[in-house]
This record gives C-alpha cells, sequence and structure tokens, in this order.
C-alpha cells in the first residue's frame, strides 16, 4: 500500500484576544502537535468533542487555513511549499465535503451548473463533453441526470449531500475529506449515503478522512481511527482494534457512552465528571487529567507522548499498563433477534424477496 | 398501562393552512398515553409529526393557521379547550419542556438565575430569596459546579451541555408531573450526551415525574424509554414496550429504520435503506402512507388506510401484513 497522505508535528494557534497595539494576549490551541498518515483508498476517521480541533486539522490538511507548524505531504509533494497554481492543481486531488449541504451549494446556480464549474476551472473536460460528464456525475451519485437543470432547494438534505458529493467527485481526487457528512441527516437517508460512500471507495479507489462524532458511523466506515482530545491525537489503531480494547482513559469513555439500539445492552458506561477544559487555557500535563477516572501526579506534570505498541495501536497516556483490562466497555448490543436479521434482509432485498419469501396469505 | 394515565391523546389531528390556501395534514388520528412515572419514546424523521404533536401539547401552536381537534387529556383539564389564561398556569408547573438549541430557547439578556427564579416566583410566588435559593439548589441538581457562582452568570457564558442542564433545571422548577424532552441530546457530544440521559433518568427516579421524550436517535430511546411510539408522515405506525419494539417490530418502516443504523457488533457491508420520499402531506396517499417505499406492499395496501391493530397485548401495528414474522418464517 502507498502512503498518500502525511502529516507531521502539524499546529495551529487561533489567536483569541489582542491588545490595543495589536499584539497576540491569548491563543486557542486548536490543533497542537498532530501527526498521522493514510494510505490510498482507506479511511481514517477523526473523532472527538466538539472543539477538539478535528475540523481544524481537515481544514489544514487541505491547506484551506495555513498552519503554524508541522509539514503535510501529499503523494510525495510537500503541500506548504506549494505556490497558488501549484496548490489549485492540488485541489483537483484533494475535495471536502461538509456537514451542512445546505449550506455549501450555492442557491443561485443550478446542479448542473454547480457540477460544470469544476470541469471548466481545472480545465478537465472540453466543453462540448460536460453536459455528458455531468449526467455521468449525477448517475454515479444516484440522481438521475434531468435533475441538472434544478436549483439546490428543490432538494431534500440527502440528495443536495449527493450533489456535494457529486461536486467533490468532478475533478476526480483521489482524497475526500468528509466533515461530518451525515450529521444532519436523518437515519433512513443517512444509511444511503453512506452506503454511497463505500460504494464510491470501492469503485474509485478513493481515500476519506471522516470527521465525525458519530462513533457507530465511524466504526462502520473507518479502517483506522484517531481520537482527537484538546487538540491532540490521544490515541490511534485499527478501527477494530480500537472497538474491542480502547486504551487511553478519553477513548474509553467516548466509546462507552455510545447509545445503542438495544434495551438493557451490556455496558459499564463511564460518565466522564467536570466540564471540557478550555483549549484556550488547556491544562499542563496530560490536558485530559481535569476528567481522567485514573489520574495521578505525573499525569499532571508531564505531557504524555504518542507511543506505539508495534501492531499500529498508539496510546498517549501514562497509564497505558496499569489501567484495568478495557473488556466489556464499548456497548454490546448482541445484534439482532433472528427474526429482525430476515426482515431487515427482506427488506432490504427488495419487494421479489419479500413476496416470494412470504407468501403466506 | 394503569387504570388513569397522567396524559391521554385521544384522536389528535393538525392540519396546518397556509397563506396559499394549501392545508397539510401535519398530524393525523395520534392516540397516545403516558402512565405517572413512565417514558415513552416518540420517534420518527424529520416532518413526521414528533414535534408538532409536543406542540400541540403545550398549546404552542400558533392559532391562525394550525387547526386541531381531538382532546389532550391531562391532570382533569382537555388541554385543546383550556383558557390561555390557566394553561399559562399548566406550563412550566405542572407541564415542561426542553428543546433541543438551549442557546435559542435561554434569554441571552438575562442571567440563567434570573430565568430560572422568575419561573418559580410566578408559579410558586414566595420571596425572592427563597426562590433563588431554590434555584441554585436545581443547579445543584442539574450536577453544575459551584451553582451559588454560575446562577449570577449569562447563558453565553455556559458550554453546551451546561445550558441544556439549566433548561433541564429550568424545567424541574415546579416539579413538573409530565416533562415533554424534544431532541434533547441531539446537539450535544456523546459524552455530554450520556452524562443528560443518566440524569434524565435520576430525576425521573427521584419525581416520579412522566417523560415523553422526542428524538430520532434509537439508540437513545432504547436506553431510555419503556414505551416507543413511531410516527411517519403524520400518524403513529407502530406502537411497543421499548423490548419488544426492538426485538420484534411490527410495521416495515421500523424495520427499515432499525436496519438503517450502522451497529457496533458487526459491521455490515450494507445497510438497509428506505428508497423513495415521504409523501407530500398536502395530499396524503389514500391507503397506507408509507405503501410507496414499502418493499412488503400489496396491491390492498394502497387502497384503504390501514388501521392501528393490536398485534399482541401492547404491541400495535398500522400494518395489514403483520404480524410480519410470517413474512419471513
Amino acid at each position: 500500500m502507498t502512503t498518500l497522505l502525511e502529516v507531521n508535528g502539524l499546529v495551529k494557534h487561533f489567536v483569541a484576544e489582542r491588545s490595543l497595539l495589536g499584539r497576540a494576549l491569548a491563543h486557542v490551541k486548536a490543533v497542537d502537535g498532530v501527526s498521522f498518515s493514510l494510505e490510498a483508498g482507506k479511511t481514517l476517521a477523526l473523532v472527538g468533542e466538539s472543539g477538539c480541533g478535528k475540523s481544524t486539522v481537515s481544514r489544514l490538511v487541505l491547506r484551506l487555513i495555513e498552519p503554524d507548524a508541522g509539514t503535510v505531504r501529499f503523494d510525495g509533494r510537500d503541500l506548504l511549499s506549494l505556490d497558488a497554481n501549484a496548490l489549485r492543481a492540488f485541489r483537483r486531488e484533494a475535495q471536502i465535503i461538509f456537514q451542512d449541504p445546505y449550506a455549501s451549494l450555492n442557491p443561485r446556480m443550478t446542479v448542473g451548473q454547480i457540477l460544470t464549474e469544476p470541469l471548466a476551472l481545472h480545465d478537465l473536460v472540453p466543453p462540448a463533453r460536460r453536459t455528458e460528464r455531468v449526467a455521468e456525475l449525477l448517475r454515479l451519485v444516484g440522481l438521475e441526470p434531468r435533475l441538472s437543470r434544478r436549483y439546490p432547494h428543490e432538494f431534500s438534505g440527502g440528495q443536495r449531500q449527493r450533489i456535494a458529493i457529486a461536486r467533490a467527485l468532478a475533478v476526480e481526487p483521489k482524497l475526500i475529506i468528509c466533515d461530518e457528512p451525515v450529521s444532519a441527516l436523518d437515519v433512513s437517508i443517512r444509511s444511503q449515503i453512506l452506503n454511497l460512500l463505500r460504494e464510491l471507495q470501492d469503485r474509485l479507489g478513493l481515500a476519506y478522512i471522516f470527521v465525525s462524532h458519530d462513533l457507530a458511523v465511524v466504526k462502520h466506515i473507518a479502517d483506522h481511527v484517531a481520537v482527537m482530545n484538546l487538540g491532540q491525537i490521544v490515541e490511534t489503531a485499527e478501527a477494530d482494534a480500537l472497538f474491542a480494547a480502547p486504551r487511553h482513559p478519553y477513548s474509553r469513555a467516548l466509546l462507552s457512552a455510545i447509545p445503542v439500539p438495544k434495551p438493557q445492552a451490556k455496558r459499564s458506561r463511564i460518565v466522564l465528571q467536570g466540564e471540557i477544559p478550555s483549549a484556550l487555557n488547556p491544562p499542563p500535563g496530560c490536558r485530559f487529567h481535569t476528567r481522567c477516572p485514573y489520574v495521578i501526579e505525573r499525569c499532571r506534570r508531564e505531557m504524555p507522548q504518542l507511543m506505539p505498541d508495534g501492531t499500529g495501536h498508539a496510546t498517549a497516556c501514562h497509564r497505558t499498563s496499569d489501567v484495568p483490562s478495557s473488556a466489556a466497555i464499548v456497548p454490546m448490543d448482541g445484534g439482532f433477534s433472528p427474526v429482525l436479521e430476515k426482515l431487515v434482509a427482506a427488506f432490504s432485498g427488495g419487494s421479489e424477496a419479500a413476496r416470494s419469501g412470504g407468501v403466506s396469505s | 398501562m394503569s387504570a388513569s394515565p397522567l396524559i391521554e391523546i385521544k384522536d389528535l389531528r393538525i392540519r396546518f393552512h397556509g397563506d396559499d390556501g394549501r392545508v397539510t395534514h401535519a398530524v393525523d388520528s395520534v392516540d397516545l398515553s403516558v402512565a405517572n412515572g413512565a417514558t415513552l419514546g416518540l420517534v420518527g424523521e424529520s416532518g413526521c409529526g414528533k414535534s408538532v404533536t409536543s406542540l400541540a401539547i403545550m398549546g404552542l401552536l400558533p392559532k391562525q393557521s394550525a387547526e386541531i381537534t381531538g382532546a389532550i387529556r391531562f391532570d382533569g383539564f382537555d388541554l385543546l379547550t383550556t383558557p390561555d389564561q390557566t394553561l399559562r398556569d399548566l406550563r412550566g408547573n405542572r407541564l415542561a419542556m426542553i428543546f433541543q438549541e438551549p442557546m435559542t430557547s435561554l434569554n441571552p439578556s438575562f442571567t440563567i438565575g434570573d430565568q430560572i427564579i422568575e419561573t418559580i416566583l410566578r408559579h410558586r410566588g414566595g420571596s425572592r430569596k427563597s426562590a433563588r435559593d431554590r434555584a441554585i439548589d436545581l443547579l445543584r441538581r442539574v450536577h453544575i459546579p459551584s451553582p451559588e457562582r454560575r446562577i449570577d452568570e449569562y447563558p453565553h457564558k455556559l458550554s453546551g451541555g451546561m445550558r441544556q442542564r439549566v433548561m433541564i433545571a429550568m424545567a424541574l422548577a415546579c416539579d413538573p408531573r409530565l416533562l415533554i424532552a424534544d431532541e434533547p441530546t441531539t446537539a450535544l457530544d456523546v459524552t455530554l450526551q450520556a452524562q443528560i440521559l443518566e440524569l434524565m433518568r435520576e430525576l425521573k427516579a427521584a419525581s416520579g415525574a412522566a417523560i415523553i421524550l422526542i428524538t430520532h436517535d434509537l439508540g437513545v430511546v432504547a436506553e431510555v424509554c419503556d414505551e416507543v411510539a413511531v410516527m411517519y408522515a403524520g400518524e403513529i405506525v407502530e406502537r411497543a414496550p421499548v423490548d419488544e419494539l426492538f426485538s420484534a417490530p411490527q410495521h416495515p418502516y421500523t424495520v427499515g429504520l432499525l436496519g438503517s443504523i450502522p451497529r457496533l457488533d458487526h459491521r455490515a457491508e450494507q445497510l438497509a435503506t428506505i428508497e423513495g420520499m415521504v409523501p407530500n402531506m398536502a395530499q396524503p396517499p389514500a391507503g397506507c402512507r408509507f405503501a410507496a417505499r414499502c418493499p412488503f406492499a400489496l396491491d390492498a395496501c394502497t387502497r384503504a388506510p390501514p388501521p392501528l391493530l393490536e398485534v399482541s397485548p401492547g404491541h400495535l401495528s398500522r400494518c395489514i401484513r403483520a404480524p410480519l414474522e410470517l413474512l419471513v418464517s
């Protein structure tokens, strides 16, 4: 597998307060030393609570905002040294879709215009063939080509998100950053978009950075997960490994809190006490120590480093080796009952399956 | 269910009359009841009528455009015919509501203390001093750290989770008999969501209030509800005790919803999807409103609206193909 994206020591501090003379008085440490890498065709999920810096990371990776320090290498190139022209060329290879499909599409352009714009901008398709390509893109995301004359307001939320995905796909990118792409959508629509994202990944070999606070969705879509807290990655692992046995106390609390669609699910929920500290003035030492149930003196003084264990699982915690086992922390929903399993299969299988399997009456 | 439920909704219908003369059928023949101390989950997707139902209970729908028929019996009143003055005495007192957006439901120009104290003085009277003490006590009950200090802060100084807790404190100010929570945790992170759900459970155990929880998150429903009503296109399509709903749903829409949630236990390659669109509620279909999207639909489904029938004790479904087990056995 080839490494598509390599991020090293990324830092972004926003100025929160200035003096009369314009000197910075306070900084929000939105991203503070974040490193990760992503292979082509794979999905990395960034998870964490609001304000942990996950969206800032995704914007830094695209150079939509400039980092204060660190490096981003994409396909072997150093992104931070690119000039304006080279940066525009890079945008062909990496795209982003946002949470709110209502806000991210221009209401005054038809869907056809929205999808033609990137084709023209990057001069990808000769003008004569653009209508054809727009139709192809719409079909790719499961919309009918005749809809290209309509305006965004004529579509539902799920359809708009499909249009946003089609626009991202127009330039044939290698990487798409999905920033909470399904958070604003209803459950049944959400599953359609998740299925679509997966299918496109298989067909086009896309890599995703998937930013989300919905952990069940992350479990479903991600190959690799990085858990962020206050601007730093506290744990990173293969998705299956993380969900089987989270190590960092913060990941444990996060995963233990997932509500599962099963009454009386077995769980040992860790309810965190206290408020999330402000990124304006993060606590010294480990940034999680104010809420950590396993805090010791060392955590208050010394910031733990992200330590890999050799199996691709890395944790930034002084107590990784001596906290209790994490078995049974992630709630188990036990799967569907056998009847429900069959019903869901029949529901998805379409009418033929249901009718032939169930001609009872 | 006990002999006399705390709240009983009978044949509730809500129509909105638009400026252009269009009539939207937002809610149709909804029957619901909640016993003292029970939690009912009202589930469904955007536009299914769950929030409108709760606003009708609170008497918060605009009189000019909303035509409401049926009955909502609560504590000896029919809320639909109760005069406004009496309703105002009930709201915030025996009937309380928490909304999804704590920032838009708190007044930014008053301290949170002022806002809680106002509720207490309006319904309970007494001195400002005693109301303030009660407000501090309420903030403590919802686990706001150092409530003596926080009470004088403005909403913008609080985090989202704290604001939602202030909303809950305010709703609890007069020990309501019924608490309606409309997507109370949707805007919150999972860790905060866990705190708020825990809090709601605690409070229910302590006060014995009944709760109507409106949500689209089936995970949340599984955790806190005793009974669930699933709404689709303005109608209740299924009503069941929570265990049964999740183990043996009797309406295809519920099956579709359950199948479309990513699960932690196994990684399905494909999630179930519900194809098609919600019907246009200005002209609801003649038969079953879900028929057009239902893989189990028969011709009979599109002819006449299916009744809500009991499939097993306490388990109702608005589907002529129920019990659904027979379809796959």
